[in-house]
């Protein structure tokens, strides 16, 4: 998920590389065997992804799982934009896609995103899954986290902890999207 | 968005918006909880000057199943002789701090009006014999469906007959507008007492003839066909009727392999259409009624789920 | 009353000189004692204009439009007499009715007021009005119309046309044929009303009445007028029966020749109107027509509303528009600034055609010694955007709101009196 700098004015960014597409890989392996080791196997696991970047991370994810254990593991997809908090803040936003690939009564569900930054995101999404029904055990994996909570969130898997200040932000880069995998830290200048 | 008052109002981008939006919608009917918190502290009035059941509660459901409120007023029909005007009306009911109304009037070009007194957006679920925009987007949904069930993708080149009594019917002007907009190929049949003075600047293929073109259309639309229109001399028998323009058994049969049926309803079976139609495999009917719900929760989305400042301040 | 010594006036003909005003008359300027002047190099002298139709509300709907308030407003616009339409409440279809109004007026109006009574009692189109009694009343009523509605039965159409022969009456007739339409008719019938679902009237509702008008007048030898014509066809039928020597005269609106039907795009009920605002075609017909005299007259069809009876549907406000005070300025804009009119013949068209539809002796008379003082000065070249808040009317059913127009005249004289003055 690319996060928009919140100044149109600011001054032009300067990306500046912090995590390289072997190192993201290697992550998103030992983050897939965290998980299946903590929630016992595949069997009762479902991964929701949060578009966009958060459903292209459980699907690698799965097929992380998948070459390591030969798991197969339910991916699905989670929009959160009706949940949000900030709607009446923004333009109206495009609703993206949910797709639950079967019911998440009694299950356990990993929520998965790219960055994990105020933790307003996953409150969203913890809403929006209590109108989809009762799952047994609800955990986050994230990719990055770059610290700033405003809410009482934390991950139980995490790639990479990436402290930032403010007025940085994290831009990650998917292959699927943006042709090659990457995580820069921009500078906006004075927020 | 700050109203929807007409299709001729909606881009095609803006069109698909919403339908895509509205099939997000759509899952909701599949859950238990059929709930969004999305547009929570939102007051939406349904204020009917004119009765619709169906319309007011699929409006109703779709609103409190975004968690506004929704509140109805079945308001009395203007008129110059009781004092309120319909501007009274309206400015009482904003000045409470209403979020939205959805407006249904038997006066054609009332709810633009109202539109233009108030500070709330406002939503056209009818007006007279003019537009139904919502009506519009619904069918497009339920026939996108069909559409995409047969396996095929997009509007063009894609045909739509709506056959019926033109002249008294808002289906028909947004029908029209919107699927235009889309780019597929309207066709209106109808007796010509029964069509609208300069229909032929439509854009569109004017026929009496139903039996002609029957066999080409994707989706035929029937409208309703009020049995009053007699007396008004628009045709001489509901006999008559039905067999120049009826969907009946025999032309049933003779619709292409995948070509649906619509109806707005409320159907007046066995005149406009028959009940081996209405009930047909290929009849969107049921679908339509519940597209309505989805296409109106999207339709609020579109209108109340972002940054209100613009209609707060104008 | 103060003489009036008014210099380097231009008369409609073209001549320039000074009129002297005394005792209500125009006089020798030698005649004059202490005379108020007032400058009118540049402008243009005419006989006051009149009125063929105006509605002013009172007695019955003060709110919207009263004697004083309606007659300032034809003050404004150059006129120095309207003929005040029946449909009151109650309705002048009374000699009591037609006198309360006439006295009424003689105490509160900036113009003169010409009573017009109704053909049927209470409008209803079933039995006369008391026709006679109300010709042999203090206010002389001389034309009768039940404007509002059309005369539909033919033979009560056929009993007062023959009724007021007699006294050298005429009938004024608000051609519609309400059975060409639906009950909602609000607007022209055309492409526009289709789309916009609204339902119209047909243009043949009008020339159809105004058809079998003719020939009933023509059968009873009887004087016919036909108010605000509208459409290409009525003219036709007009052209037809001039020819045939019918004693036919007809009027036609401002605002039927200045605005089309696609006003009515936006639902803003100021532009409903009745008959409804028509196309090009027929704009440009109606307006030949008063250029060529087939159409004899302008009548303003000012009809004041109050906002509570506008503010409505479409289809439920009601019809009427405001036209005393753009009148002149509307037909300046159409017929004289285009060339399709001259000066001489706008007066005619303006002040003496519809002095002569109800027998005025006062009225629409040449400015010569001798003649009652009624007078306009106007400027043929100021302009001005309408500002509807501006209007002496106590109404604000205004269509010409917000548009560029002539703004032409500067003084308005009735009887001697000055009446407006800017």
């Amino acid at each position: 998920m690319t996060i928009p700098p919140p100044h149109t004015s600011a001054p032009p960014p300067s990306p500046r590389v912090v995590w390289d597409a072997d190192q993201i890989g290697r992550a998103i392996t030992r983050m897939a065997h965290q998980i299946l080791e903590s929630c016992g196997g595949a069997d009762e696991l479902i991964l929701l992804g949060i578009p966009t970047r958060g459903v292209l991370l459980a699907q690698r994810l799965s097929a992380a799982m998948r070459a390591a254990e030969g798991a197969e593991v339910a991916v699905g997809e989670l929009d959160i934009t009706m949940y949000r908090d900030d709607l009446r803040h923004q333009p109206t936003r495009a609703v993206g896609r949910t797709l639950i690939p079967r019911p998440i009564d009694d299950q356990i569900v990993v929520l998965v995103d790219d960055v994990l930054h105020s933790g307003r995101t996953i409150a969203s999404a913890i809403d929006a899954l209590r109108d989809l029904g009762r799952p047994r055990i609800v955990q986050l994996a994230v990719l990055v986290d770059r610290g700033q909570r405003q809410l009482p969130i934390q991950p139980d898997h995490v790639g990479r902890f990436l402290p930032t200040s403010q007025g940085e932000w994290i831009n990650l880069r998917m292959a699927e999207i943006d042709g090659f995998d990457a995580a820069t830290i921009v500078t906006t200048g004075e927020v | 968005m700050r109203h929807l008052l007409s299709a001729a109002d909606l881009t095609g981008e803006q069109i698909g918006s919403i339908l895509n939006t509205a099939e997000e919608m759509h899952q909701l009917q599949g859950r238990a909880i059929k709930k969004l918190p999305t547009l929570r502290g939102r007051t939406v009035v349904n204020m009917f000057f004119e009765d619709s059941t169906r319309t007011r509660t699929s409006f109703e459901m779709a609103g409190k199943w975004m968690s506004a409120d929704t509140i109805n007023v079945a308001a009395k029909g203007s008129s110059v002789s009781k004092g309120e005007s319909m501007r009274d009306t309206m400015l009482t009911l904003d000045a409470m701090g209403v979020d939205c109304f959805v407006i249904r009037h038997p006066s054609s070009g009332a709810v633009a009006q109202a539109a233009g007194w108030v500070r709330a957006h406002v939503v056209n679920a009818g007006d007279g014999t003019h537009e139904h925009p919502t009506q519009a987007l619904l069918d497009a949904f339920a026939i996108r469906r069909h559409f995409r069930q047969l396996g095929t993708e997009g509007w063009v080149g894609k045909k739509i007959a709506i056959v019926g009594d033109l002249l008294h019917s808002r289906v028909v002007r947004s029908n029209v507008l919107l699927q235009r907009t889309l780019g597929s190929e309207v066709i209106l049949v109808a007796p010509p007492t029964l069509l609208p003075t300069g229909v032929e600047e439509w854009g569109c293929q004017v026929t009496h003839d139903l039996d002609s073109v029957l066999a080409e259309v994707d989706v035929v639309m029937m409208l309703r066909v009020q049995r009053e229109r007699m007396q008004g001399g628009f045709f001489p028998s509901a006999r008559e009727y039905t067999e120049f323009y009826g969907l009946t058994p025999e032309r049933l049969n003779r619709l292409k392999d995948g070509a649906a049926i619509c109806h707005p309803g409320p159907m007046n079976r066995g005149l406009e259409i028959s009940s081996a139609a209405a009930d047909a495999s290929r009849s969107l009917i049921l679908d339509q009624v519940t597209a309505g719900v989805s296409v109106r929760m999207s339709v609020l989305y579109h209108l109340l789920g972002g940054d209100d400042s613009q209609g707060a301040t104008r | 009353m103060t003489d009036l010594l008014i210099t380097a006036a231009t008369l409609a003909a073209g001549t320039r000189g000074d009129l002297g005003i005394s005792g209500g008359r125009f006089v020798d300027v030698g005649q004059l004692t202490r005379p108020q002047r007032i400058d009118a190099d540049g402008l243009r002298a005419l006989p006051g204009l009149v009125d063929s139709h105006t509605h002013l509300r009172e007695p019955g709907r003060e709110d919207a439009e009263t004697v004083a308030t309606g007659t300032l407003a034809a003050a404004r616009g150059g006129y120095t007499a309207v003929h005040a339409m029946a449909n009151n409440s109650p309705v002048t279809d009374t000699a009591e009715a037609a006198d309360y109004l006439h006295e009424l007026a003689s105490r509160t109006a900036s113009a003169e007021v010409i009573v017009v009574g109704s053909v049927t009692k209470g409008l209803a189109g079933e039995e006369l009005a008391e026709l006679g009694l109300m010709n042999a009343s203090t206010a002389g009523v001389t034309m009768f119309s039940d404007d509002g509605r059309c005369v539909m039965d033919s033979l009560m159409m056929r009993r007062a046309l023959t009724y007021v022969r007699t006294f050298g009456g005429v009938i004024a007739q608000h051609s519609q044929d309400s059975r060409l339409a639906g009950p909602g008719a609000c607007c022209h019938e055309s492409e526009i009303s289709g789309r916009l679902g609204l339902p119209g009237w047909p243009a043949v509702a009008e020339s159809v009445i105004v058809a079998r008008d003719v020939q009933i007048a023509e059968m009873c030898q009887s004087r016919l007028h036909v108010c605000h014509v509208s459409t290409a066809e009525s003219v036709d039928v007009l052209r037809w029966a001039k020819a045939r020597g019918i004693q036919v005269t007809a009027e036609v609106t401002p605002h039927h020749l200045y605005l089309a039907t696609a006003e009515v795009e936006s639902y803003d009920t100021t532009f409903k109107v009745n008959p409804p605002l028509r196309t090009d075609e027929h704009i440009e017909a109606i307006t030949e027509a008063l250029a060529d005299g087939t159409i004899d007259m302008v009548g303003t069809d000012h009809a004041p509303h109050a906002s509570e009876d506008k503010d409505h549907p479409f289809d439920v406000a009601l019809p009427g528009m405001l036209g005393l005070e753009q009148s002149l300025a509307v037909v300046m804009e159409r017929l004289l600034n285009t060339g399709r009119l001259d000066w001489p013949t706008l007066v005619q068209r303006m002040s003496i055609a519809p002095a002569t539809l109800s027998g005025s002796r006062r009225q629409g008379r040449p400015i010569a010694i001798g003649e009652p003082a009624n007078l306009v000065l106007v400027d043929p070249s100021a302009r001005a955007v309408v500002d509807r808040d501006a209007s002496a009317s106590r109404s604000r059913n205004n269509p010409y709101h917000g548009r560029d127009l002539p703004d032409p005249v500067v003084a308005t004289i009735w009887a001697g009196r000055i009446t407006h003055q800017r």
